[in-house]
Parts: structure tokens; sequence; C-alpha cells
């Protein structure tokens, strides 16, 4: 395959996925048709497609919040299929970091303590080491200075950086990114999306980042793009003009 | 965060804090609810504890009288014969059969404590024109008034009765125009003897039993002299029994019955209607405390369900970071927990202030309380282990739907 694979560890693979709505009613739809696709560990993706293409859609059965109707699924090698509700959430606690659009933090806790939240999650009980572990990682964004300040007393950018601290808490392989920097001015859009890329150069983890900026997939090493339920291209090189097309349409239609 | 509490109830408290308007007027709701069922209980305790400490002042536990005189026809020598109309005989003023024997079985039982024999009968005081009917009780002062504590009733005089001396109501005194030291004449009339007995005593002392008939007809005179003035030489009508818990009584009179063949009537069942006033009265107040209960945990339910919507998309991030549904139901039942703890601590203090206030103004003309009101420690923790609970069971429905929300949907918002 003609795409940049700094190993050949495979982090998510997916075989013939579909998903519908509705199953079994009269208005019962296909989302997804048929969607294969392999990530490969380090890899920094971009997903675009215009709205209501299913990009979502296939972001959260990646992500494990939602089943797919039909194929396959594997996240580092394990089969997803046939997980209970307890196994599929312990497993996206530990392989799957998300960074939603809208930074999402739990406002009643500081900038540490939401970082520390899917350790605490996990252990059940916090403790000095989670706390100094998510200090380094606020460190690495940028953020020590604010490690105590409530969630909400922060910037949108600050919060977004948070989020991503957070999303790589438990050292997951893979980091779902939601339109991360949708919410955000062009300048905090910038930093967010460095810092995305600093973490997936220095950690080895993979980004899937969903957006409707052109301008940053044509940053990332690889775009994936859907339209309709099907993937249309998965191509490193940002600038066919298939990509480009979707792309404005996509840009346009976000406006 | 505190490295000793698990997560649930650090997001629980977290949750409690940022919501602190709403959290504090679920805790106030909580607490008024909680406060009304504790001074009512105190109240009623209170007022229940001093009927029975009035009514048991004056009446003891068990009082055992001869069994009931019945008809015994004779037998004719046809045996298929029988009676029309078998009259039931009246009842004589008897003494109990062999009731030292008896006395002595009862002083013997560990759930008894005082055992006081007494003669009760019918006889006039006189004085010049004037006779009134009266009741004379002869008795032994030292265990009478351990069953009655007369002493604590009188008005003048002492209680200390000489062979000759006799304690009478006041109103009896009124009504006849005498005092302590004056002579009053005691008449019986006797089925025995035409004439009947006629004694002069001196009174001793008048007492207030706390009811006008009572002190109207009330005499008493010491054992002896009331045996000589009834015809009853060495005999005693009723033998008076106190226990260490009076409200086994029923029981113990039961008991007594079929043990020593005996006439035994508990205070219960004298009071039988009191009683039932008294069970009435408690009932109104569980079925009061029942619906304020359930209004609290409403109010708790209702503050939750609203919370866990406010906060849907909160929890669908809380999923999609690893949480388990198990672990997003916990932080929604200790919130309703600790609602109900915090309530029903708020609560009782509200409650035992409004008990102290009650003390303070609900007094007599001269000053007293009109009765004790205790402030039960068990009625306190009982309230706090039951609005816990509650807060927990009603936090039930909207812990579920927390934990059943789709992170999907809910970080969609």
């Amino acid at each position: 395959m003609d795409r940049p694979a700094p190993t050949d560890k495979t982090v998510l693979r997916l075989e013939g996925v579909t998903k519908s709505f509705g199953v079994g009613t009269e208005i019962e739809t296909e989302v997804l048709h048929g969607i294969d696709l392999v990530l490969q560990e380090g890899e920094f993706c971009a997903l675009i497609g215009p709205s209501g293409s299913g990009k979502s859609t296939l972001l959260n059965i990646i992500g494990l919040l939602d089943r797919p109707t039909s194929g396959r699924m594997q996240i580092e090698g394990k089969d997803t299929a046939g997980l209970s509700d307890a196994a599929q959430t312990s497993l996206r606690g530990h392989s799957i970091g998300f960074v939603f659009q809208y930074h999402h933090l739990i406002s009643a806790f500081t900038a540490v303590e939401n970082v520390m939240m899917p350790m605490l999650l996990d252990k059940g009980w916090p403790s000095q080491a989670m706390r100094e572990q998510a200090g380094t990682l606020l460190d690495k964004v940028g953020l020590a200075p604010f490690k105590n300040s409530p969630a909400n007393r922060m910037s949108g950018g600050q919060q977004q950086r948070v989020a991503i601290a957070r999303a790589l808490a438990m050292n997951p392989a893979l980091v779902l990114a939601d339109e991360p920097t949708g919410n955000l001015d062009s300048q905090s859009a910038d930093e967010v999306f460095a810092m995305m890329r600093d973490v997936n150069r220095q950690e080895r983890t993979t980004f899937l980042i969903v957006t409707h900026n052109l301008e940053l997939a044509r940053r990332t090493d690889r775009i994936i793009e859907i339209v309709d339920g099907i993937i249309v291209t998965t191509k490193p090189e940002a600038k066919t003009s298939a990509v480009s097309v979707v792309a404005e349409r996509a840009t346009d239609s976000n406006a | 965060m505190k490295t000793w509490l698990p997560f649930e109830l650090i997001a629980a408290f977290r949750f409690l804090l940022e919501g602190r308007m709403q959290t504090l007027l679920t805790i106030v709701g909580a607490a008024v609810g909680v406060s009304v069922i504790v001074f009512m209980s105190s109240l009623l305790a209170g007022v229940q504890a001093n009927i029975f400490s009035r009514v048991l002042s004056t009446q003891a536990h068990i009082v055992i009288s001869p069994s009931e005189e019945v008809a015994r026809p004779q037998r004719t020598a046809t045996a298929l014969q029988t009676f029309a109309i078998v009259q039931k005989p009246a009842q004589r003023l008897r003494s109990i059969d062999q009731w030292q024997a008896i006395a002595a079985q009862l002083t013997a039982r560990p759930d008894i404590v005082t055992v006081s024999p007494a003669v009760v009968g019918a006889a006039f005081a006189v004085r010049g024109e004037v006779a009134d009917a009266v009741s004379v009780t002869g008795m032994e002062p030292d265990a009478f008034y351990r069953i009655i504590a007369l002493p604590e009733k009188m008005i003048s005089g002492s209680a200390t009765l000489s062979p000759n001396g006799v304690l009478i109501g006041i109103e009896l005194a009124s009504d006849l125009g005498i005092g302590v030291g004056e002579k009053l004449r005691i008449r019986t009339t006797s089925t025995k003897t035409t004439s009947g007995s006629d004694q002069t005593f001196i009174i001793g002392g008048t007492f207030d039993l706390g009811n006008k008939e009572v002190n109207q007809r009330s005499v008493f005179v010491s054992l002896r002299s009331a045996q000589s003035l009834l015809g009853l030489a060495g005999g005693v009508t009723s033998l008076s029994v106190n226990l260490i818990d009076a409200y086994q009584a029923e029981s113990v009179a039961t008991d007594l019955r079929s043990a020593l063949g005996v006439n035994a009537e508990s205070w219960i069942k004298t009071f039988e209607e009191l009683f039932t006033a008294l069970k009435t009265q408690s009932i109104a107040n569980y079925v009061i405390q029942f619906f304020v209960a359930i209004a609290v945990a409403l109010g708790i339910s209702s503050v939750l369900v609203v919370s866990v919507v406010q906060r849907s998309r909160e929890i669908g991030i809380l999923r999609a970071m690893g949480a388990s549904r198990a672990q997003v139901m916990r932080v929604f039942l200790v919130q309703g927990a600790v609602i109900g703890m915090l309530g029903s601590l708020a609560g009782s203090a509200l409650g035992a202030g409004f008990v102290l206030v009650w003390r303070a103004f609900a007094r007599n003309p001269d000053g007293t309380e009109f009765f004790p009101i205790a402030l039960q420690p068990m009625l306190f923790v009982a309230t706090a282990v039951v609005a816990t609970l509650t807060g927990l069971v009603t936090a039930v429905l909207p812990a579920l739907s927390a934990a059943r929300l789709d992170p999907v949907d809910a970080i969609r918002g």
C-alpha cells in the first residue's frame, strides 16, 4: 500500500463495516456502506467529507461509542464484535483518546483533575502518581501554570489543549479528534494542531482528525475522504483534485 | 482530590458543590421534612409518656381479684333434666382464697417488683346528717405507696397512717367540711349483720389524685381497719402488682390467670379505650410522617432528574473516557444519599430547635411545662439512617437514567 506506514503495527482495522439507523423499521437507512480502513501506529490522518457523509458515525464506531451493523473491527488486533458493554468501555478507556469540538471538560474539576480523569476512572481511586503524570501532560501542552485553574475559567484554546492532554492520559494507541479546532480562532487552531502533531511525532500516537478545514487537512500525512458513506480517497497526497473539490464543498457547507 | 476517596464520591461532591444553590435548596427541603418528623415524634412520645405516667401513678399494672362466683345448680337424679334459667349469683365481697400463698408466688417472680394486698369495699362517710358514699381502701402503706405515689399527692397532713388514721380526697374533705386532725365516722352496711359496723377515724391528711370524682369517693385506711370495717378479718379483696415493664402487663396478666387460677386484669385492659386512642394517634402520626417522607423523597428525586439532564453532556464525556455505567450510576446514588444525610442532620437540628422552643413557650400559667419532651438520641440516629436510605432509593431512577444515557447522544447534546 502506498501510504507512509512508519511501522507495520496496525492500530485499527475496519473490514466491510456498515451502519444502519432505524433497523427493522420503515425508515431504515444505511449511512455507512462497507468501510475498509487500516491505520498504522504513528499515522497522522485527516478524515474529511461533506456534512451528512457519515464522518461522525464512523468516528463513533471507531471510538466504540456505537456499534457497527455489520463488518469487522479490530483495535490493536483485538476484535470488538461481541464485546460486552463493560469490556467495550474498558477497551475504550485504555486504547482510545477523544478530543471533541467543544472541548468538553468537566467544569466541576480543575485542569489537572480533568487530565487525571481517565486514569481515575480506570483505577477508581486517585493517587499522587496520577496527579504527577497529569501534571507532566499539562506541561507538555504548555499549560503547567494553569494546572489548578477550574476548567471553565480557561480560554477556548487552553481548554482544547487540556482536552488533548486528557486524551493522552491513558497513553492510548489512537486519538480521535472531532473538529478539534472548529471552535477556535485561527491562531489557537494552529497551536492546537501543532500540539497534536508534536505528540504524534514524539509518542508515535496515531491521530484521526475529523475536519472541515482543508488547510489543516493538507498538513496531515494522509487524507481519508468519505462521501455518502463510502471512502472515496485515502491518499497520502492532499493535493488531488477530488479532495480539493469535496473539501471546497465541505468548507462552503461549513460556512 | 483526596486520595482516600473513590471517584464516585469525589465526582458526587464536586457536582453537588458546583450546583450549590440547587443542592442547598434540596437539602433545606429535606431538612424541613425531617424536622417535622423529628418534632412530631418527640411531641407525641412526650404526650404519650406523660399520659401513661399520669395513669400509672394512680393505677397498678395488674390487679388480682377473686375469681368470679358461679352458680352451681344441684343435679337431680334424672341426668337429662335441664334448667330453663340459671341465675348468675351476685358477687359478694370476698377475700382472695389463699392470698398469702399467691402473694408469695407473685413476689417470687422476677418480672414483678411490688405486690400490695388491699381490701376495697363500699361505705359511707358520715358527719352529722350528711352521709357520702365512698370507696374504702385498706392497705399496707409500704407496699401500696410504691404502686400509687400517695405521699406525692398529699395536699395537707401526711401520708403516714396511724392505726385509726384515715386519708381522704380533698373534695370529700370540703364536702364534709372537715380537715386534718378532725374525726370522721365511716359506716358500712353489711349483709351479714343487720347493723353493719361503724368506726371513727382521725383524718391524717387530704390528697388530690387529679380527678374530682376520685377525690370525692376515695378513703384510705390501714389494711387491718378495713378488714374489721368490712367484715373480712384476715382477708384481702385484691392484690395490686407492679411490673418492671408496665407494657408487659397484659401478657403477664394472662400468664397469672392460667398459672394461679385467679382473676388478673392488666391496666392495659382497664384502659383499653385510652390505649386504642393513643394507638390511633400513633398511626395518624406515622401516616403523616410517611407522606412527609414521600414529599422529601420526590423533592430529592426531581432535583436529581434535572441534574442528570443538565449534566448529560458531562456524563457522555465521562463515558467516552472509560467510565462504566455502574460508575456513572453510583455518582448519582451518592448524591442522593448525601442530600438525604445532610438534610437529616440539618432537619434533626431544626427539629430539636422546635422542641426547645416548644419547651420554652408551651407552659402552664405557673411556669411548669405541660409535659416533659425528651430528645431521644435514637430518634436522631434512626432519622439520619432512614433519610440517607431514602435519598439513596430516590436516586435510583435518576441514576439509572444517567447510566443508560447513550454517550453519542449525550455528547452531541
